[in-house]
């Protein structure tokens, strides 16, 4: 059988030897303690702390803004010094709170359970209490993705572990060290849904985490591995559960409309933390690479440690550094201010010497229609990025512009070097606000 | 902080590809069968090209300086342009020919529509259609003059086409290795199938081209004439079938100027429908038209008919006619 893919996606270089072989490394954070509000889809959290109030780890200090929203919660003991807004990864400036570490680490007490003597009701209370958002990127709360309006239609849950973007390797490095909790934390979702199959989908690029998988599950009943074909954006829902499951979902409908149910490694491993341990979210395992540092590495962060002081701890960056981006090269966003906090989305900070969007001269579009074929949306990126640059909104939404999940293999593709995805992406904010204000 | 950092929207990585290498490995892929002409037809097939490439390129940069636009001769589609007027020249055309045809294709059909990416046609094919009606014997006379005699065996005064259609059957004087091979009357770049395929693996090698265009032109194309054979009363006849094959302009035609991305649809189902209509009308246009020749006439004609099949072929995006449970 052939391994397990979609049509389209690119190879770019995966530069994952730089930091493949680095273990997890604990980093306790020196400086100031940044927790910003939202850091998840969603309403922003509400603060249920003052300044001057004295925290400790695993403390609520945010609840939730609303069903569709997490809980914050301190990763270090001190002092809370104020709350104001402070940029964040994403290029926003969102209210954050600023916790001055007494580097005491005194805990909270956590309540640890037993899977068997939790009702659903009980886990997904425990998984919305422990702040578990979506971790691969989007943070999309995963309580409410745990909760479809009928969860006996769930067939598949997905664990992605495609890990796709270039240059990452934190889920490697968790699928390598830590495979037990992953799959603890999948048996937690699978009680949930009686009808469901658990898949452990990893590209084949990373044998030996299918190999360790593969050993862990093979007596476990409804849990499989699955050997996905590297390619990106193998790791992106919708390609995830076509090339597991062969079935398809667009731009307006959720992964339980087909029956599955996606989560990233790192999240899985959270529910397990939160449901089993009782131990809310306040760390993830974040990627410090490229050729622009001196040392990568993968560490287990605390959120809130600012970014600046991560890189450091990675020997810093090189004289010869041009770009840093939070996230994969992909799909990151690039930083222009390294005071930015770890959240619990940031999977990497990646350092590049060269930037060769920069450096691209962009030149007239030939047609060559390279964009079309690489697209995992199968639409048309090049007459798209034309209708956004034309501002020709009623073509774009005709050609099915909202389709695009702006993975950016077309502007990486294209020989003419337009910035296809960026145009896109605009448009597609255009046509989502004017939407809004009908 | 001591550093700028740039900013910029992801990606944040790209491929090396770029325009103006996807036009020197065209360039590349031309030259066997660019070589081969040279050596078929003689001294004179290299002044047509040449004059071909340069005036190209010329008109290229006069255009941009003239009209203040940036220069784009370092992007070597003019190169290419040129290679292919020069490839599509008959060996003994005047030299002045060549030049009149790259002002066409350069100027008329490229710059003045909006440069590279605009043109409606194909502007070497456009130019060289230009000179055929403007100059039609000159550019249908394939007669090597005496001093190259030597050079060429298995030379006659006319193409393997135009013989098939003054005669309506095949002589056995154009055998089929020559067919292959290329030491037949034609064109300078046309001629030989087998420099033309080697080309054609080069660009399918460097994914400048896929199959997708040239497989179903060609194929449509053999289907129309064995089917013609048929019905016609002929019955099948190999050599008849081959001399259509290989024996005019539609090898290059459908690896070199068939694929030429501006000129074709962006949409893969568009591709195949392209391909297959090329193929018939190219077929139409040899069987029942006025000339030997139709590989040209029908790139052109096609390459109108793309802005309606890419319309009609918009693929379907993921996920499209999904229902929210």
């Amino acid at each position: 059988m052939g391994l397990l893919t979609f049509k389209g996606g690119v190879h770019p270089y995966d530069g994952k030897e730089l930091s493949k072989n680095y273990p997890i490394e604990k980093y306790l954070p020196q400086g100031e303690m940044i927790y910003p509000l939202s850091q998840h889809i969603g309403a922003p959290a509400v603060p249920v702390v003052a300044k001057g109030d004295h925290v400790l780890v695993g403390q609520k200090i945010a609840d939730a803004g609303g069903f569709v929203s997490a809980p914050i919660h301190s990763s270090v003991s001190g002092t809370v010094k104020k709350i104001e807004p402070h940029l964040n990864a994403t290029g926003s400036m969102v209210n954050a709170i600023f916790i001055e570490n007494d580097q005491k680490y005194e805990e909270v007490e956590y309540t640890p359970a037993k899977l068997e003597s939790l009702s659903k009701e009980e886990i997904l209370k425990r998984i919305q209490e422990g702040g578990v958002v979506g971790m691969g990127g989007a943070g999309f709360p995963t309580h409410v993705k745990l909760a479809p309006k009928d969860p006996s239609k769930i067939e598949y849950v997905l664990v992605n572990g495609a890990e796709c973007e270039p240059y990452l390797t934190s889920d490697y490095r968790r699928m390598l060290e830590e495979p037990e909790k992953i799959v603890e934390g999948l048996r937690v979702m699978l009680t949930l849904f009686d009808n469901a199959q658990g898949y452990i989908c990893i590209e084949d690029n990373k044998p030996d985490c299918i190999a360790r998988l593969k050993e862990l599950v093979k007596d476990i009943p409804r849990i499989e591995v699955k050997e996905l074909m590297t390619k990106y954006p193998q790791g992106g829902e919708r390609t995830l559960i076509y090339a597991t499951t062969g079935r398809e979902i667009n731009s307006s409908m959720l992964p339980a409309d087909v029956g599955c149910v996606v989560d990233n490694v790192d999240t899985v491993v959270a529910i397990y933390q939160a449901v089993i341990l009782g131990m809310p979210v306040m760390s993830r395992i974040v990627t410090v690479t490229g050729d622009g540092i001196q040392q990568p590495k993968n560490f287990t962060v605390l959120c809130g440690t600012c970014m600046e002081e991560l890189i450091g701890a990675a020997g810093g960056l090189k004289n010869t550094a041009s770009k840093v981006i939070s996230g994969g090269p992909m799909m990151g966003f690039a930083m222009y201010d390294l005071q930015v906090p770890c959240t619990k989305t940031t999977s990497a900070f990646l350092c590049l010497e060269k930037d060769p969007v920069s450096q691209a001269q962009q030149t007239a579009c030939i047609n060559c229609g390279r964009c079309v074929s690489v697209c995992p949306g199968h639409v048309l990126p090049a007459r798209l990025a034309t209708f956004a640059e034309h501002g020709n909104m009623e073509a774009f939404q005709k050609f099915d512009g909202m389709e695009c999940c702006e993975c950016g293999c077309c502007s990486y593709v294209c020989p003419a070097k337009r910035p296809l995805t960026q145009s896109i992406k605009s448009m597609r904010k255009m046509v989502l606000a004017s939407r809004r204000k009908k | 902080m001591e550093q700028m950092l740039n900013v910029s929207s992801n990606p944040h990585v790209r491929d090396k590809m770029t325009t103006s290498r996807i036009m020197q490995l065209v360039v590349i892929a031309l030259l066997p069968t660019t070589l081969f002409g040279i050596w078929n037809f003689g001294l004179h097939a290299l002044l047509v090209v040449l004059v071909s490439v340069a005036s190209s390129v010329i008109f290229e940069w006069l255009y941009d300086h003239f009209m203040h636009k940036p220069n784009t001769i370092t992007d070597f589609s003019a190169v290419v342009t040129g290679l292919l007027l020069g490839l599509n020249m008959p060996p003994q055309i005047p030299l002045w020919m060549p030049v009149l045809g790259s002002a066409f294709a350069i100027i008329v059909v490229k710059q003045l529509f909006g440069g590279l990416g605009q043109n409606f046609m194909n502007p070497a094919l456009a130019g060289r259609c230009f000179l055929m009606i403007s100059f039609a014997g000159k550019m249908t006379n394939f007669s090597v003059g005496e001093k190259y005699s030597g050079v060429v065996d298995a030379v006659t005064g006319a193409t393997p086409l135009a013989a098939l259609k003054a005669q309506g059957f095949v002589e056995n004087s154009v055998p089929v290795k020559n067919l292959f091979l290329g030491n037949i009357q034609g064109t300078i770049g046309e001629t030989s199938a087998l420099a033309i395929l080697i080309g054609a693996v080069i660009l399918l090698a460097f994914k400048v081209i896929d199959l997708k265009v040239p497989l179903t032109y060609i194929g449509s194309f053999t289907v129309f004439v064995i089917l013609y054979m048929l019905f016609s009363g002929m019955g099948f006849d190999g050599n008849y079938l081959l001399s259509h094959l290989f024996g005019g302009g539609l090898m290059l035609g459908a690896w070199f100027m068939a694929t030429d991305y501006v000129t074709t649809p962006i949409t893969p189902k568009g591709q195949l429908v392209y391909g297959c209509i090329l193929g018939i009308v190219t077929a139409v246009f040899r069987l029942f038209g006025g000339s030997a020749e139709g590989v040209s006439y029908a790139i052109i004609f096609c390459n109108l008919l793309v802005p309606i099949i890419e319309r009609l072929t918009k693929p379907v995006a993921f996920g499209k006619g999904g229902k929210k449970a």
